[in-house]
């Protein structure tokens, strides 16, 4: 029988209320968590078909480009796997990404900031893990982004992503880093996550040998959702 | 020393940001053509098998301000108390009924309303029913990891003894997850505040 997903460790994750940043003061619940075991609503969750996605879906070069034109910055594939804490592959997953452009500008109706928006690029893009877990799509590199938070607060170039995997209890948004980026160490929303080494886990690696010559380069980004309680004296011969 | 543990730790959360809907709601930010149409806004349809609801409510934070910049989604069993999931084991759940639902909430006053069907109801580990009820997620700028909640009907006995319900250790408490019944144009109408902080603060859930 398969069973319960593994608790979270809330000592990995950022905790709700972590003060200098700042909208978590008044968003950050008092009360303790209730904690249970999860249920047929938590171990069950929706999974995608690859009918809602499009032909330039993890193309963000050139998805919205209005004339055939390309996104302007630098061109890099982000690619990676989606596994669970028991290193299984989680096929099927659905991943959605969003970024600011190469000069660090949103392109979103609240969005004052004052660097340029790109006319060819959207920032939005999606794909579905094969049955390796596996994930790939193409952009250009989002440039790092002032925030009103401090005074003179910056946030290190990011890509937000949003996972699927196959139960509502593994649902998961957080944010790919870039390697050697000193801003990382600066950032409030980062340190968030109090654990050095559980923000090590959302820097992506540059990796050469994955780079499209003359072309893009590659930066591999795994990630890890909750993994799902079985035991060895529990399992059934044919497995769960 | 011992033997290593071969598990991985999970990917840590972070916050989605105040321009999450640019990767879950494009159309709705008038980033078009990049995409038919956002994930998650259309629950039933003509052949959903079911009695027709109406949930809604506002997002509030610990100043009693609504928050207007927050992502909600539902995920929720079928009349029969299936669900519209690979990894539902009891049966095949109403192929007219996803069960899953996502909305950004009103960038003017922090409401969302989802039109869905009542749930059926789905087992506890330990065999006991659970009464019938929606399974709430919520992610926002300000909030680093999603907030998991409930929400139960006012007008269901079942509650009485849910298993979780009765998990809540102040019984005061467990009327924050229970939406409120009303009627309108012959539906009914199920409100759900949800207070992230303070006085009647929602319970979230660790699951």
């Amino acid at each position: 029988m398969s069973g319960s997903y593994f608790q979270r460790d809330r000592q990995w994750h950022p905790p709700a209320l972590t003060p200098s940043y700042k909208t978590s003061i008044l968003r950050a619940p008092k009360n303790a968590l209730l904690s249970l075991p999860t249920t047929a609503s938590e171990e069950t969750g929706p999974v995608f078909g690859h009918d809602v996605l499009g032909p330039l879906d993890a193309d963000l070069i050139r998805n919205f480009s209005q004339d055939g034109t390309e996104a302007i910055g630098q061109r890099i594939v982000v690619y990676g796997r989606v596994l669970d804490e028991a290193a299984r592959p989680v096929p099927g997953a659905l991943v959605e990404f969003w970024q600011a452009n190469a000069g660090g500008r949103y392109r979103h109706k609240k969005e004052s900031y004052l660097a340029a928006l790109d006319p060819n690029f959207g920032g939005c893009g999606r794909c579905i893990t094969d049955e390796d877990g596996r994930y790939a799509f193409r952009t250009v590199k989002p440039g790092a982004y002032p925030w009103p938070n401090g005074v003179n607060d910056w946030r290190p170039a990011h890509i937000h992503f949003s996972i699927f995997g196959h139960a509502f209890a593994q649902r998961l948004i957080t944010q790919m880093y870039f390697e050697g980026d000193p801003m990382i160490w600066q950032c409030p929303i980062v340190k968030t996550i109090p654990d050095r080494a559980a923000i090590e886990q959302l820097v992506a690696a540059l990796d050469r040998n994955a780079t499209i010559p003359m072309d893009s380069l590659a930066y591999k980004f795994d990630i890890v959702l909750r993994g799902r309680r079985s035991t060895p004296f529990e399992n059934r011969m044919e497995g769960n | 020393m011992v033997q290593h543990l071969d598990y991985l730790k999970e990917s840590a959360s972070q916050t989605a940001g105040p321009y999450v809907h640019i990767g879950t709601n494009p159309n709705w930010v008038e980033i078009t053509g990049v995409w038919k149409a956002d994930l998650g806004l259309v629950l039933v349809g003509p052949e959903t098998k079911g009695e027709r609801i109406l949930l809604e409510g506002t997002l509030i934070d610990g100043a009693g301000s609504p928050v207007r910049d927050a992502l909600v989604e539902i995920w929720q069993a079928d009349a029969q108390g299936l669900h519209n999931s690979p990894a539902e084991t009891r049966g095949a759940a109403d192929p007219a009924f996803a069960g899953w639902g996502r909305q950004p909430v009103s960038e003017t006053d922090g409401s969302y309303r989802f039109e869905t069907i009542r749930p059926g109801r789905v087992p506890y580990p330990d065999g006991r029913m659970q009464a019938p009820h929606i399974s709430v997620w919520i992610v926002a700028r300000g909030i680093n990891i999603g907030l998991h909640t409930r929400v139960y009907f006012e007008d269901e006995a079942a509650n009485e003894a849910d298993p979780l319900l009765l998990r809540i250790p102040e019984p005061h408490r467990r009327r924050t997850l229970i939406a409120r019944r009303s009627e309108r144009d012959g539906l009914p109408v199920f409100r759900f505040d949800i207070r992230l902080q303070g006085d009647d603060e929602t319970v979230f859930l660790d699951m």
